[in-house]
This record gives structure tokens, C-alpha cells and sequence, in this order.
């Protein structure tokens, strides 16, 4: 294999997660929190891959492909609700958003 | 002589585009949770989804690669962008509220699992050495498309039922607003 090992990516993947996960924790603005949830989700697909290449087995890049359209179906309906919520006049704080009830 | 010197030359550009590469993911990733303006974000997650498909590529995961750009960089963002650009200022929350050992807890647990992380692949990396060869198909759409139709034919379904169901509650989410507005 051409380049650097499978360790350097898993790395790579490690530090992106906990990236996304300060992202979700800290912020404020549905919006953002969608994004790191969206880091988080890619820092796993690239720990997929790396492994599937570490394994020569193709099975974990259609688990990335998989997880790819999960992440699509999770943003369409964030995207949803945070519009839903914007014409309600809510606040967009997920402080604020404490109740399931609107 | 010359094709070891070509191979090593080779494994160095490799080793080049794929710091750059990495280099540009993570500078990326600190950005989007960074910045105020959700727009900045938005683009600054598009920078790192494009280096990010750029690292698949050194994986040999060709198609997962093309998907990354075609999907998640063009179709998915195209989405958030246009919600973003309909929110307008509304969007913009404080960087970051309550109280103050909140903000520290989230650095702190970040910290925490990135160390834990980072402690398991210097205790592992040694055994992760052993790369299998694969041959020049690997990650090719047509493999691919072959285990998604033979062995994970599950996982496809699977995957085109959760891509119906969310598409169903997306208009759902919307019908329901339209409702409301009529009769309130």
C-alpha cells in the first residue's frame, strides 16, 4: 500500500470525531449541531474505510455507502424540523428547545 | 534501479497529497464548529467532505469517493445551504451559552475521547501494520454494486426503505404546517 499505513487514517478519524462531538456539545444553533453530527458521521466512514482496505474486503465501503444515506435521511428531516421550527416563531437554541410538545 | 526509484516517488507524492489532504480535514473540521455564521460553516463542511474524499481515494475506495462528492458535498449541502440562506440572520446563536463549566465539561469530555482514541491506536497500531494486497477492482462501482446485489442485498433494502421513510417524513413535516396555518 502506497503512502501511510491504516493507523494514520484511524488517527485522522479519531480527531475528527471528537472535533464533531466538542461541535455538538458546544454550539448553540440547531443548524451547527446538524454539521458536527455530519463530521462525526464522515469520521466514522473513514475509519470504515480505512479498515476496509486494512481487511482487502469490500464490505466496509458499502457499509460507508450505507451510513452516506442514512446521513442524507437524518439531514432531510433535521432540515425539516428546523425549518418547521423557524416558522413557529421558536427560538433556534437547543437550550431552549426542552419540551417535545410544541 | 530506476523502478525502485519510480515506487519510492511514487509512495512520497502519496504520502504529500495525503497530508495535505489530512491537513485540510482537520483545519476544516475545527472551522465549521468555529465559526458564527452558520453559512461559513456550511462551506467550511463542504472543504472538508471534498478532502475527506480525497483520503478514500488513497484507500482505494474509489466509488465511496465519488459518492462522497456527488451526494454529501453536492446534494446534502445544496440542502443545508438553501435552509440556511431561508433562515437568513435568524440563525445566528451565541457561539456558545450557559453556564460557564458547561462549555469546559464539553472540552473536557471532547479532550477525553479523543485521548482514549488516540491511547488505542498507539496500543494497537503495531498489529495494524500488515496491509492485505487487493488487485486494481477494488472499490470499483462494479464491485461494489455486486456485494450490494448479492451478499448485503439486506443492507440495500434496508437502505432504500430509510431513504422512502424519510422522504415521506420530510413532506409530512412540511403538510403539517401548511395545515395549521389554514385553520389557526
Amino acid at each position: 500500500m502506497l503512502g501511510p499505513t491504516i493507523p494514520w487514517y484511524l488517527a485522522i478519524s479519531g480527531i475528527l470525531f471528537g472535533t464533531g462531538a466538542v461541535g455538538v456539545m458546544l454550539r448553540r444553533s440547531p443548524l451547527i449541531v446538524l454539521l458536527s453530527l455530519e463530521i462525526m458521521l464522515n469520521a466514522g466512514n473513514l475509519a470504515l474505510v480505512g479498515f476496509s482496505r486494512y481487511w482487502g474486503n469490500g464490505d466496509g465501503q458499502v457499509f460507508a455507502i450505507s451510513v452516506m444515506a442514512v446521513a442524507a435521511s437524518e439531514v432531510c428531516v433535521g432540515l425539516g424540523l428546523i425549518v418547521a421550527m423557524a416558522r413557529k416563531r421558536l427560538a433556534l437554541d437547543v437550550d431552549e428547545l426542552s419540551e417535545l410538545r410544541g | 534501479m530506476s523502478a525502485v526509484y519510480v515506487a519510492s516517488f511514487g509512495n512520497f507524492l502519496v504520502w504529500v497529497v495525503w497530508i495535505g489532504a489530512a491537513l485540510g480535514c482537520l483545519a476544516s473540521g475545527v472551522a465549521v464548529i468555529s465559526f458564527t455564521n452558520p453559512f461559513y460553516s456550511a462551506l467550511a463542511l463542504i472543504g472538508n467532505l471534498a478532502s475527506l474524499a480525497v483520503l478514500y481515494l488513497l484507500a482505494s475506495a474509489e466509488f465511496v469517493a465519488a459518492a462522497q462528492v456527488l451526494v454529501y458535498a453536492g446534494a446534502v449541502m445544496v440542502m443545508f445551504l438553501f435552509v440556511i440562506a431561508y433562515l437568513g440572520g435568524r440563525a445566528d446563536a451565541p457561539w456558545a451559552g450557559g453556564p460557564r463549566w458547561l462549555r469546559l465539561a464539553a472540552v473536557v469530555a471532547g479532550a477525553a475521547l479523543l485521548a482514549e482514541t488516540l491511547v488505542a491506536l498507539l496500543w494497537k497500531s503495531g498489529s495494524l501494520e500488515d496491509v492485505a494486497d487487493v488487485g486494481p477492482s477494488f472499490g470499483s462501482p462494479a464491485a461494489i454494486g455486486e456485494l450490494f446485489l448479492t451478499d448485503q442485498l439486506l443492507a440495500f433494502e434496508i437502505t432504500s426503505i430509510v431513504l422512502l421513510v424519510a422522504a415521506v417524513g420530510g413532506v409530512v413535516l412540511a403538510i403539517q404546517i401548511r395545515e395549521k396555518r389554514q385553520t389557526g
